[in-house]
């Protein structure tokens, strides 16, 4: 059996990186993609500990995280649809009026 | 047999290869294939948690349902290509630097604080079978389930309300 240290090791590799790149990227799609990723990694973190302490609530919030995201992604999409109509781009730079 | 720990290296790698892939493809409809992959890698790492329910769930709602979400703006919005603009010279580095700090102070949290953590006494394979999550969920969380279809409710008229709002601003 793998030690749940090297699940949380893999887990922080990947946040960070996907952290890296919300901070480098341009594309509010790629960034919203890497939030994402961020929450895959979470939920790495939380199915690893419910397989350590054989407690199945973990997994119960992982379940919830994903509805969560789901629900994340259509709002979050819609919002890049609408700035993308008002702006025509997706830029993030470009993205610096509250009233558009 | 492949050992545990064989198939959890070549998982890792492929996740951690794919999400770089994503990061640096210079088309969104290959960060968005990359990403694919990654959910498909870490959803066998759930199979090898002893996760199946969760496993299946990450591939139809993740790989499934939501990158077809991906995939569909991406093509509407004809945004694969977005030509880079660098407006603040000392993002890079500044941002590199920032997630370098993020990660070595994670994995020194990691290596150097023992977590104190025990493997339960009884290693039982199938304590989260599909039915024992049901019967956790339908019961103890039988509210947060409730309020999710609430919040997923919520969601879809949030998402219609926003791109509708648009195109009636057009028409006028």
């Amino acid at each position: 059996m793998v030690p749940v240290e090297y699940y949380l090791g893999l887990s922080i590799v990947l946040f960070s990186l996907v952290a890296l790149g919300v901070l480098i990227l341009r594309n509010a799609i790629i960034i919203f993609m890497s939030v994402e990723l961020m929450l895959n990694s979470a939920n790495l973190t939380f199915v690893a500990f419910a397989n350590q302490y054989q407690l199945i609530s973990g997994q119960i919030f992982v379940f919830f995280v994903m509805a969560v995201a789901a629900a994340e992604v259509a709002v979050g999409l819609a919002l890049i649809v609408a700035i993308f109509q008002t702006k025509q781009s997706i830029d993030v730079d470009q993205i610096n009026l509250l009233k558009g | 047999m492949i050992p545990d720990i064989v198939l959890f290296i070549i998982l890792a790698l492929v996740a951690v290869a794919s999400a770089v892939g994503m990061l640096f493809s210079k088309n969104a409809i290959y960060s968005a294939l990359n990403l694919i992959l990654n959910f498909s890698s870490v959803a066998v790492l759930y199979l090898i948690l002893g996760a199946p329910f969760i496993a299946l769930a990450q591939v139809t709602v993740y790989a499934g349902a939501i990158m077809v979400l991906f995939l569909f703006v991406i093509m509407l919005l004809g945004a694969e290509r977005l030509r880079r603009s660098e407006t603040l010279p000392y993002q890079q580095p500044v941002s590199i630097i920032l997630a370098a700090i993020l990660a070595v102070v994670a994995i020194y949290a990691l290596l150097f604080r023992p977590l104190g953590i025990e493997a339960a006494s009884v290693a039982n394979p199938d304590f989260s079978s599909p039915a024992a999550m049901a019967e956790m969920l339908f019961n103890e969380y039988l509210l947060p389930f409730e309020v999710t279809s609430i919040l997923l409710l919520v969601a879809m008229i949030g998402a219609i309300v926003l791109t509708r709002k648009r195109q009636r601003r057009v028409q006028r």
